[in-house]
């Protein structure tokens, strides 16, 4: 493609477009500095992406493709843009942060006859299904070949910055949705949904591999899966940002846990408290009172001054709480481990508390369409204020003063000089000859599409989160996230299930385990659970993934050796929340403009005053100045943009806040009526 | 610093803000003043309708709006076909609707509502209570919309059966919620009588389901014992019958006296002598006590005199369709009917006639509450009631003691006077 150039000097050079960059690049353009934003992917977000199904398979075939480029004769023009008193600090081109990935897939491969007659789409011919099903046993990098063939890849699989126009629906309605009861918005979501097909004939019906592909546009599949606490850092910020305004969101219906080879609710809020069939009166008092105590633990050290030192498990006991409160006290509500001390799981545990009742009945909140959402909103908050945007472009390396050792300028993959004063960079692009300290943890992850809920319940509509304690006392805590499909990232009549714990092996090994504890896993492609009634009523595995995803979260600054004025930007790390990643960008942007408010409101497009007379010409839609690579698309089109949509008002995030002051916090005791 | 945005500032934007609102208030005088002199001219017609419609949808609080649009719309209805008064009526609900989103707590539009669902020649009740419903999901405790729910519910005949369950749906959601436990305690008696063995009006529920609502209330006060909406409904479910204890009539003075199981209020009384109601006036043993136990009234001068003449009386206490007979023989000065129920029985009256067995097994309940909660005034009062039900002399000791933990305020203090004057 061949591209005009870019504007030769920014303030600030931004490659990689996961969350904390994209954070930093909106707080930089939103205070005046101009921003360029880079990517060698094609697909916004880096490895906090989401993809539909089609774009998940072809991620798949990059990451196996991936390899070394060989030095070419780029570094020689690159070389030449070196000036005396310049040194070159090249860039990785190699992403090394995904490892072990491996698919398996348990789907029947028959093909659907009726319906496949009726709309013979050329993309999905009998697209070697079966291949992939037959690599059970481990090298299934074949599989993979040809699941993904080109012409699959071409037609169907989009990047999730194409995706914005198949959700175009969700701009129109996304004023509403945070405030509103969550039992409409389930309505709302549901026919948003609901596929062409009859939603209940469809769960009768066995859903084949076919299928999952027909319909993979309806996915949006997460590489990272984390919640939002609904008090927490990244919230605050979109609400503080304006950025909510991008996105709409829905409440985690429940918190289950598994034990003694169970799957429960864990009563958390008042009303599940009271509704709960597994506590005893007596019970149910202990957790109140105990939670209660929760929420002002500090207002009372007398209580647990003489645990500080030892485990909160200890305290739990302690405290004479029965081991039903316990395991979900300790495993559910804190989510913290045997070994975490008192005020730290207290802490855990106030937080947790704070944040219910704000929007719903549990304290978190899931970004519709994916987590991959996320850092596209900052995105395009950094654009409506300026900022260049440039997918599958990349900086070859750093042009550092020899003199004061900073960065002056980057060389990007077009071989254009592009000066900055400031360079922030994810840590995937750094070479290994820059790194101090390669001791990386790793996170593993295993992406299901299963057939039906861990714990159906009267809602087929429910988010969950689920806390799998150590199913050894070697075994890591495992944190389960199961999306129904009215959260927009599956196809109707089936679910989404994230896994993620610390590693300690390959994703796998951590986490068949699990799986095969809490899913039907078939031997044979398609094939109905001959065993007994405890495993049909398991749901069944159609689809899953697995793989390494290296959590760099622990490295900071003294980790690189690199000029103070770039800045590395660490990948997700293991945690169910994004604070880490938020508080990361927050005080990146604070060395960069130390005298600068970090992502003050965005002004209301009728209070921007525009330079020309009347009113200013109606630019092109945003939609497609994201879209489009290199196009700046300045604040008169954000302008534009919310003219053509009334509901986009100015009263929006006014009424995030007014839910918050009506909605009751749910723990406290209710006042006297 | 280049590249911002220029935003316009905070008193550029109040004034334009002010500004704004004085027009709104110029337009909203001069409309007003138009249609009140419309009013006044007595003219009935689409504009008023028009006129009254842009008002009411910024303002959903002016009464005279409303009625005046009732004086329209009945008007227009004379010169209409059926399904043309349908349509009229409809789109008022419409219109109803949204001015309901302006003010959820407007006594106008709420009023309106159900007048015109009384003018409607086909009401929906169906989609009137989905209105409810999703209203009150907004707001549970909009008392509005409770009422008007209550009249739909009403007219569409909901069955009893699915009302409980929508309390159910409720209490489950926020048990902090009087409305719905109040409403229960109103539908159960309809569901689950208790089987009379006499031909009384029975307003109590069968032991059965008692023990079932008995467990909900246990697991409201055990998860939030502060919450008084639960103990309240507790108590109701725990309370007795009530009834007119005794019935006492002089022939010398020509006086009744009626005295209740618990303080009533006069409204309801009707006193029949010999089948012909009496006009009385009732009269409290304090004339400041409008609700009191005791009631006395005067029968007019010379009716019971004539001591060789026979006298039935009957006095009906309406409200809880009940009553009492007491027949005054020949020869006899006095006579009186009271409950059978035992002197120490009436003491115990505040509680219901259910099997000690099972008050034994709430009071064990509470007191399991109470090890937990030492402090809590909910709590200890509702244990020192089912011991004074159960044996108040052998939980004597204990129930004092509560009192002392409770002592705190005066309320208190009166009661246990009471109790302990009642001993003697």
């Amino acid at each position: 493609m061949a591209a005009e150039d870019l504007p030769s000097q920014f303030d600030v050079v931004i490659l990689g477009t996961g969350l904390t960059e994209s954070v930093i690049a909106a707080a930089c353009s939103r205070v005046g500095q101009s921003v360029l934003h880079l990517d060698r992917r094609n697909y916004y977000a880096g490895n906090w992406a989401s993809f539909t199904f089609n774009g998940l398979l072809s991620w798949i075939e990059q990451y196996k493709n991936q390899q070394e480029v060989p030095i070419t004769e780029l570094e020689q023009v690159w070389r030449s843009l070196i000036d005396e008193g310049e040194d070159a600090v090249p860039l990785s081109a190699l992403d090394s942060s995904i490892s072990n990935l491996e698919v398996f897939c348990y789907a029947s491969e028959e093909e659907e006859k009726e319906e496949e007659m009726k709309t013979p789409l050329s993309s999905f011919q009998p697209v070697n299904a079966e291949t992939v099903s037959e690599e059970a046993n481990g090298d299934s990098t074949e599989a993979h070949d040809t699941v993904t063939g080109d012409d699959t890849t071409a037609s169907d699989a989009k990047t999730p910055n194409e995706e914005h126009e198949v959700s175009e629906p969700k701009e129109d309605q996304h004023t509403s949705d945070i405030s509103e009861p969550s039992q409409s918005q389930e309505e709302k979501e549901s026919q948003l949904s609901s596929s062409p097909a009859d939603p209940t004939v469809e769960v009768q019906k066995k859903i084949t591999y076919q299928k999952l592909v027909k319909e993979g546009r309806r996915f949006n599949i997460d590489l990272v899966s984390k919640l939002m606490y609904s008090r927490g850092a990244l919230v605050d910020l979109l609400i503080k940002s304006n950025v909510s305004r991008y996105a709409e969101f829905k409440n985690i219906g429940r918190i289950l846990t598994y034990r003694n080879g169970k799957v429960e609710q864990v009563p958390c809020s008042r009303a599940d408290v009271f509704a709960s069939k597994q506590l005893t009166v007596v019970e149910k008092r202990m957790l109140m009172k105990f939670l209660t105590f929760c929420l002002d633990f500090e207002q009372h050290p007398e209580e647990y001054q003489d645990y500080t030192e030892k485990p909160f498990r200890e305290f739990l006991k302690n405290k004479k709480l029965t081991e039903n409160l316990q395991h979900f006290i300790l495993h559910s509500i804190a989510m913290v481990t045997q070994h975490t001390l008192t005020e730290e799981g207290l802490k855990a545990t106030q937080h947790f508390l704070r944040c219910l009742g704000r929007y719903g009945n549990t304290p978190f909140l899931f970004p519709l369409y994916g987590l991959g959402e996320i850092p596209q909103c900052f995105c395009r908050m950094c654009a409506v204020f300026g900022g260049i945007y440039c997918l599958r472009h990349s900086v070859e390396c750093l042009v550092v003063d020899k003199v004061s050792n900073k960065v002056k300028a980057v060389i990007d993959t077009r071989g254009q000089r592009i000066s900055c004063s400031h360079f922030v960079v994810e840590d995937s692009y750094i070479r290994d000859e820059q790194r101090q300290s390669t001791a990386y943890r790793q996170i593993s992850r295993a992406v299901l599409i299963t057939d039906r809920s861990v714990l159906p319940s009267e809602s087929d509509q429910q988010i969950s989160m689920v806390t799998i304690p150590p199913l050894e006392s070697s075994a890591p805590a495992v944190r389960m996230v199961e999306l129904c499909s009215s959260s927009m990232t599956c196809m109707p009549g089936t679910y989404l299930v994230h896994l993620t714990c610390s590693s300690s092996g390959k994703a796998q090994e951590d986490l068949a385990p699990v799986i095969s504890q809490l899913f039907h896993v078939s031997t044979i492609p398609g094939e109905e659970p001959s065993e007994g009634a405890e495993e049909r009523s398991k749901p069944a595995v159609l689809w899953v993934m697995y793989f390494n995803m290296r959590d760099t979260s622990a490295l900071d600054s003294s980790s690189y050796s690199l000029p103070s004025n770039v800045h590395v930007c660490t990948g997700p790390d293991d945690s169910l929340c994004s604070d880490y990643s938020i508080k990361l960008a927050e005080s990146v942007f604070h060395h960069i403009l130390p005298d600068e408010e970090f992502c003050p409101p965005a002004p209301n497009p009728e209070d921007i005053i525009y330079d020309g007379d009347g009113p200013q010409a109606k630019g092109p839609g945003f939609d497609e100045s994201t879209n489009t690579e290199a196009d700046k698309s300045l604040a008169e089109e954000e302008g534009a943009t919310h003219e053509k949509s009334p509901s986009t008002e100015n009263s929006e995030p006014a009424e995030m806040d007014s839910v918050t002051q009506q909605a009751p916090l749910d723990m406290t005791p209710a006042s006297e009526e | 610093m280049h590249g911002r945005v220029k935003v316009k500032s905070t008193a550029q934007q109040e004034e334009e803000k002010r500004k704004e609102r004085e027009k709104k208030l110029k337009a909203f005088v001069s409309a007003r003043d138009a249609v009140l002199r419309k009013r006044s001219a007595g003219e009935h017609d689409e504009e008023a309708l028009q006129l009254t419609q842009q008002l009411l949808s910024s303002n959903p609080d002016f009464a005279t709006l409303w009625n005046y649009r009732r004086e329209v719309l009945l008007q227009l209805e004379t010169s209409r076909e059926k399904d043309e008064v349908q349509k009229l009526y409809e789109s008022e609900l419409h219109f109803i609707e949204a001015c309901l989103k302006v003010n959820p707590k407007s006594y106008g539009c709420w009023h309106h509502r159900s007048w015109v669902n009384t003018r409607l020649p086909q009401p929906d009740w169906t989609r009137e209570l989905g209105l409810c419903d999703r209203c009150l999901s907004l707001d549970e405790r909009n008392f509005h919309c409770w009422d008007y729910r209550r009249v739909v519910v009403k007219e569409s005949g909901v069955s009893v059966e699915q009302e409980l369950q929508f309390t159910d749906r409720l209490i489950g959601s926020n048990f902090s919620n009087y409305s719905s436990w109040h409403y229960r305690s109103t539908l159960l008696p309809q569901l689950h009588p208790q089987p009379a063995p006499d031909s009384i009006h029975s307003h109590r529920v069968c032991e059965e389901q008692l023990l079932k609502e008995y467990e909900l209330a246990h697991n409201a006060f055990f998860t939030d014992p502060n919450d008084q909406s639960a103990w309240f409904y507790y108590r109701w479910l725990l309370g007795r019958e009530e009834m007119i204890s005794c019935v006492y009539v002089s022939r010398e003075r020509e006086r009744v006296s009626v005295a209740f199981s618990k303080p009533v209020h006069s409204e309801g009384l009707m006193l029949v002598l010999d089948g012909q109601p009496q006009q009385v006036e009732w009269r409290s043993t304090h004339p400041r006590l409008r609700h009191s136990p005791v009631w006395l009234c005067d029968l007019p001068p010379g009716s019971v005199s004539d001591i060789s003449n026979e006298h039935n009386l009957t006095v009906h206490w309406t409200e809880k369709y009940t009553h009492r007979d007491c027949a005054l023989y020949t020869g006899c000065a006095e006579s009186w009917c009271r409950d059978s129920a035992t002197d120490q029985e009436l003491f115990r009256s505040e509680l219901s006639v259910e099997k000690s067995s099972v008050l034994q097994a709430e009071l064990q309940s509470c007191n399991q509450l109470l090890e937990l909660e030492p402090q809590n005034k909910w709590c200890l009062l509702t244990i020192i009631l089912l011991m004074r039900a159960l044996d108040p002399l052998g939980h004597e000791k204990e129930t004092l003691a509560h009192f002392q933990t409770l002592k705190v305020r005066k309320y208190y203090h009166y009661l246990n006077e009471r109790y302990s004057g009642s001993r003697k």
